[in-house]
């Protein structure tokens, strides 16, 4: 009976539950002895020319070490904005802001101390002298006021072509919708912040812990930004607390870090607060949506524009990039005729925006699940209907859209129909029926949201998306994985452990996973974009089979037989003589002499793409607005599942951010630009009281790009429930009048919708549209 | 993230708390759970240079009935507060807005005395105190007063408490079996309420419609005069003077309160 | 600095203290025992969540010196023998932790919930854990795991008043 597919319980939990995950705070380590602590002194203004920074108070307060500024980092090359050849060249960052900031939470300057007590204190010394200037915010920002002067301009670059887009695109439709909607910006905020531990050897070495999501990356960037060889540095990665995204590369801290261990002779560490990093790790989403869509009056849908203004904070950075994933996923799961999408990327003086749990493809997928839901009740059609109509027949051969996806294969009628099952959908609009037609003042509200999503897609160089592993047989009879995945909390060392586990027959236990640490593990794609089973796990599996083959070569030396003879027997983790189970060796016995270890890549011919649907069900207090979510029934179909425990924890956490993005999350900045939700009190990061118990239904449609069958599971749910649950809100009082309301669809919003909904069409009861 | 420096005592009695409040003044904080000084001074929007401790002070604490009213301590906890069999029966308001509070966490350190100084126009216990009519025990270097909890509070995060007095104990009547309603909005359950109403008997209190718990005085005017709850609480929002903050303007806190008031007066909790 | 003396994980402990020193650095960078984390700036995310006398508290919200005299217990006291704690075994049964960083946190909190209640319902629990806070999990198996803690600490079996958190729906 294999392993696979079974709900193996993780073995890192024991450790994690007992004396905790070892984070980059946590790490005590002998080079990190006397280590400085390192305080950040930040902006609180989000736009102004810096005219000086007097830092001689702060020199003299207690265990002040050195005071860094901008002007001490000259020699370092500032970061270039990403897509740099895209993206305007001048809207460059200094790892310490010296002429200007552009955003409140911009550092300034570092303040060294042998307490981190005594950096608080400390930063409040530094004197900075700001000449405020006009704060430059929303998606059409004025020119009047620039944050890069030599740019010229506060647009940062295009996806696409506006003048292409086609003014005779919806000709021929007899209904054409358009609206302008936005998908805000969010705070990943991962329980563990922000952090660095760094201390340079003798020798010139840098050895760095740092919290990532691929340490390869990391070690890179750090490379790059301190101006010294890539094989100078060493990076370990310590447990990570959550990432989502926004924990790739490095950032300017990191490198400031680091410096300052060099610089001053002294290891370095450094813990953002929770306010910094709700200021400065970078922000997820900030996406305007112009979608126009346009079809038949019997709801075939022919015509569907994207046009995207991407907000891109402060200094461009991978969010200025995401646009061009949107994109690609413009026309999502569904078959229409004709389509244009593209994006303008501009720079505001936020904080800058960054990849987030689905990174540019919630984006899509929102933005065309509104579109077909407006589109539903222009027409009066069921929405769930008007989706059935429109999405792609299933193909099991691999489908190219008009913007270049290749999806490889999907069933996306039969995700829609699952899903409605599983959550008695006639049932659900039954019981609305009855409300709406009694006034009820609780409202039901039905939200439905296919999707199909982009997932290991690699780094788009043209190389094919791969990923290496190393799997190691030990005489004690345990054995050892290094990957270059990363994980932080998807629990590969137990997935991996058991796709090496079924090949060897060593029992999942004895086997340990390795990660991060460069040095060990000198290339690697991390973890990201749902990649690591697709490629990481298939590269686990490749290996240990190649393992049996080398380790077959030397069980027929060990049994003077041929190695056709031979078969491996998992059970046993041991070569027999093929009908003569007792002429065997084990498995681990063949490692006694030599090293028994085999290090391979392994490719996958493309992305793949992961697709469901996701309902929701809200119940909305028309006299408050007050939105309470009540279900949430998801078809989330990766193909073949590995690890059914760690696949639903993925789609649960999944889905919990994207509900909460719809109806609770935002990160709100005021005219000034001054941010108003940089605390846990105040950005109201989803709490258990807000969301239900999630009902999931199971779909497995493999993939034939790895071995596994398998797709990324990790973002999905993310895609899915976010404009599910939008919809589901409207969907509550659209019998009111209420056509769209903006996410997130807080109280107060869906209380001044029905407002407005009742002083256009007059007060309305009882049931009317669909 | 951390306080400031500060010197720190344990009173060793309440007149011992009252000695080093004389000593101190304005530069010395009074330090019972905590929970709304300890996240201000970690902010360093406060930054005293004495805090002096009565949360040791178990003659500070507990729930007595005395003649008409009860008598809670000034440190009596939340949760405690919540779970006093006494207090469910004879005020079960104020019970069941202690288990409003935050989370358990916090109720389980947090005070009554701390959060009526603490007077945060949005927080459960003031708005309680003033919908039960009760009042505080303040001892000071000048001895014993009783203040209403209608004349305690004087502004946003500002009481009638003098820098060297303690707030020692609070009297609520005994109302036994008389219907009472709590309205709480909030964004997420642990969060002060954007809005909040509390009535029993008559009087309706509003918290976070104005710096400090409102009495809905039009709104209690009307229902004396024989108007319905519906009735009574179209005129709650009038007087008040509502903020504007992420979660409300004024006109939607206005429109909160009325359907909030009407809530309460019909005795739902929510 | 003031001297303080408590108890932790059954052990006494004296040491000498700023005032301002929060009993989760106490804990964590004067004692080593670090799985209480810290997670945000506002007494809103309960990582940092212990028992002090048997009351779940968020330790960054409580001075160091103000545990001087009580009793606090860490995940790191949970476990004994090697054995998990039944609600640290339930959380691992249950897939009840991802990433880690709120677990210790979040362990404590449900011990002390199912401390005063020992059977709650899935709403209560909810409401219970509300000062905990988790990006990860999307709270599902969380509350799993404390439903099946309650259950497991009286024998198993359907309890009266609990609504079993759904998982699968095949369809």
């Amino acid at each position: 009976m294999s392993i696979l597919g079974t709900r193996v319980l993780r073995t890192e939990d024991p450790k994690f539950l007992t004396t905790g995950g070892v984070y980059t705070e946590d790490v005590v380590d002998e080079r990190l002895g006397g280590a400085y602590h390192v305080t950040f002194v930040r902006s609180p203004i989000a736009h102004a020319r810096i005219t000086s920074v007097d830092v001689s108070a702060a020199l003299e307060a207690p265990g002040v070490v050195a005071v860094i500024t901008g002007a001490d980092l000259a020699e370092l090359p500032a970061i270039p904005p990403a897509a740099a050849g895209l993206i305007n060249p001048a809207m460059e960052q200094r790892l310490l802001a010296t002429d200007k900031v552009r955003y409140v939470g911009d550092a300034v300057a570092a303040v060294v101390t042998e307490h981190p007590y005594q950096g608080e204190d400390a930063v409040e010394l530094v004197q900075v002298d700001y000449d405020p200037l006009p704060a430059v915010l929303g998606y059409d920002p004025e020119d009047s006021s620039l944050l890069f002067e030599a740019a010229g301009t506060n647009v940062g670059g295009y996806w696409g072509d506006p003048s292409q887009l086609k003014a005779d695109l919806f000709d021929g439709c007899e209904v054409v919708v358009s609206h302008t909607i936005v998908n805000q910006r969010v705070a990943p905020a991962p329980m563990e912040t922000r952090a660095a531990a760094a201390v340079w050897a003798d020798n010139g070495r840098l050895t760095a812990w740092i919290p990532n999501q691929g340490a390869q990356g990391t070690k890179a960037e750090m490379a790059t930004r301190l101006g010294v060889e890539a094989s100078q540095i060493r990076i370990i990665t310590p447990d990570v607390g959550g990432a989502f995204g926004a924990k790739f590369g490095a950032d300017p801290e990191h490198v400031v870090v680091a410096w300052i261990a060099r610089h001053l002779g002294r290891p370095a560490r450094w813990t953002e607060t929770r306010y910094e990093n709700l200021i400065a790790m970078t922000h997820g989403r900030a996406q305007q949506h112009t979608v126009t869509i346009g079809g038949s009056r019997d709801g075939n849908v022919q015509a569907y524009r994207l046009e995207i203004v991407q907000d891109a904070g402060a200094y461009p950075r991978i969010g200025a990039v995401l646009p061009m994933l949107t994109i690609l996923m413009t026309t999502g799961p569904y078959d229409i005729p004709k389509a244009e999408a593209i994006a303008k990327v501009v720079v505001t003086n936020t904080t800058p925006i960054g990849a987030y749990r689905g990174a540019g493809r919630p984006e899509a997928t929102a933005a065309l699940e509104r579109a077909i839901d407006l589109f539903a009740t222009e027409i009066g059609v069921d929405p769930a209907d008007v989706r059935r109509k429109n999405l792609l027949a299933p193909f099991t051969e691999p489908h190219r859209t008009a913007f270049g996806a290749l999806y490889d294969t999907g069933d996306y009628v039969v995700a829609l129909d699952k899903a409605l099952a599983a959550a008695d959908y006639p049932a659900l609009r039954k019981e609305q029926a009855e409300r709406r037609a009694s006034g009820s003042v609780r409202q039901l509200g039905i939200g439905v949201a296919s999707y199909v999503e982009i997932t290991g897609m690699g780094d788009g160089e043209g190389t094919p998306p791969e990923e290496n592993a190393t799997v190691e047989v030990h005489p004690d009879g345990t054995a050892t994985i290094l990957t270059g995945t990363s994980p932080h909390g998807q629990g590969h060392a137990t997935a991996w452990a058991m796709l090496a586990s079924d090949e060897l027959g060593i029992p999942v236990e004895k086997i340990t996973l390795k990660w991060g640490d460069t040095d060990l593990i000198p290339e690697g794609g991390g973890t990201g974009g749902s990649r690591s089973l697709q490629q990481g796990g298939a590269a686990v599996q490749q290996a240990a089979q190649e393992l049996i083959e080398v380790a077959k070569q030397r069980a027929a030396a060990e049994l003077e037989a041929s190695a056709a003879d031979l078969v491996f027997d998992k059970t046993r983790s041991a070569f027999n003589v093929a009908g003569d189970p007792e002429a065997s060796v084990p498995l681990t016995q063949l490692a006694e002499n030599e090293r028994l270890v085999i290090r391979t890549v392994f490719s996958q011919p493309g992305a793949t793409f992961p697709f469901g649907t996701h309902v929701a069900v809200t119940e909305v207090d028309t006299e408050t607005g007050k939105v309470t979510l009540q279900r949430v029934i998801t078809v989330d179909d990766a193909g073949v599942v590995l690890n059914p425990l760690l696949a639903e924890g993925q789609r649960h956490g999944g889905i919990g951010q994207g509900a909460a993005q719809a109806f609770l999350e935002e990160v709100v900045y005021d005219a000034d630009g001054n941010p108003l939700t940089a605390s846990f009190a105040d950005y109201p990061i989803v709490s258990a009281t807000e969301v239900p118990s999630y009902e999931l239904a199971d779909m497995a449609t493999p993939t034939s790009y790895n071995p596994l069958g398998a797709k990324g599971i990790g973002e999905a749910g993310s895609i899915g429930s976010t404009p599910a649950v939008q919809n589901s809100v409207i969907d509550a009082v659209a019998h009111l009048g209420v056509r769209h309301i903006d996410m997130p669809v807080s109280s107060r919003r869906v209380w001044e919708a029905i407002r407005a909904a009742q002083q256009e069409h007059g007060p309305r009861a009882g049931s009317e549209h669909s | 993230m951390i306080p400031a420096q500060f010197e720190y005592v344990a009173a060793q009695s309440p007149a011992h708390a009252i000695e080093l409040l004389t000593e101190h003044g304005d530069d010395a904080k009074l330090l019972a759970g905590g929970h709304s000084l300890l996240p201000m001074m970690k902010l360093r929007l406060a930054q005293p240079e004495v805090l002096i401790d009565i949360g040791e002070l178990d003659e500070l604490a507990g729930v007595t009935a005395d003649g008409d009213d009860l008598v809670v301590g000034a440190t009596t906890r939340h949760a405690a507060l919540a779970a006093s069999e006494l207090v469910r029966a004879e005020a079960p308001l104020l019970a069941y807005a202690a288990a409003q509070v935050g989370d358990p966490q916090i109720r389980h350190r947090g005070t009554i005395g701390g959060s009526l100084s603490h007077a945060d126009p949005a927080a459960d216990l003031p708005m309680a105190l003033v919908a039960l009519g009760g009042s505080v025990v303040i001892e000071g270097p000048r001895g014993s007063r009783t203040l209403a909890a209608d004349d305690f509070f004087e502004g946003y995060f500002e009481t009638a408490l003098q820098p060297d007095e303690l707030l020692t104990a609070v009297r609520v009547p005994r109302r036994p079996g008389v219907p009472w309603g709590y309205q709480k909005f909030v964004r997420r359950a642990n969060d002060w309420a954007i809005v909040g109403v509390a009535a029993l008997d008559g009087r309706i209190a509003l918290a976070n419609m104005g710096p400090t718990p409102l009495r809905a005085t039009a709104a209690e005017e009307a229902l004396a005069a024989g108007a319905s709850a519906a009735e009574a609480a179209a005129r709650a929002a009038d007087g008040t003077s509502p903020g504007e903050d992420i979660h409300a303007d004024r006109e939607y806190r206005r429109h909160l309160a009325r359907v909030l008031t009407r809530r309460a007066l019909q005795h739902e909790t929510g | 600095m003031t001297r303080i003396e408590l108890t932790v994980n059954g052990e006494k402990r004296s040491d000498d203290v700023e005032p301002r020193l929060l009993l989760v650095h106490y804990l964590r960078d004067v004692l080593g025992l670090r799985a209480a984390n810290v997670g945000c700036d506002t007494t809103s995310c309960g990582a940092c969540t212990v028992l002090l006398d048997g009351k779940s508290v968020k330790s960054c919200t409580v001075l160091a010196v103000q545990a001087a005299g009580h009793e606090v217990v860490t995940a790191e006291g949970l476990s004994s023998g090697g054995q998990l704690h039944p609600v640290q075994a339930a959380f691992r049964q249950e897939h009840g932790l991802q990433c880690g960083f709120c677990t210790p946190g979040m362990v404590m909190a449900a011990v002390g919930l199912l401390s005063e209640n020992p059977h709650p319902t899935e709403e209560q629990v909810r409401t219970g854990l509300e000062g905990n806070l988790c990006r990860c999990t999307g709270y599902h198996n969380i509350v799993r795991a404390v439903l099946a803690a309650a259950d497991a600490s009286s024998g198993g079996g359907d309890q009266p008043g609990r609504n079993p958190a759904s998982a699968e729906v095949t369809a």
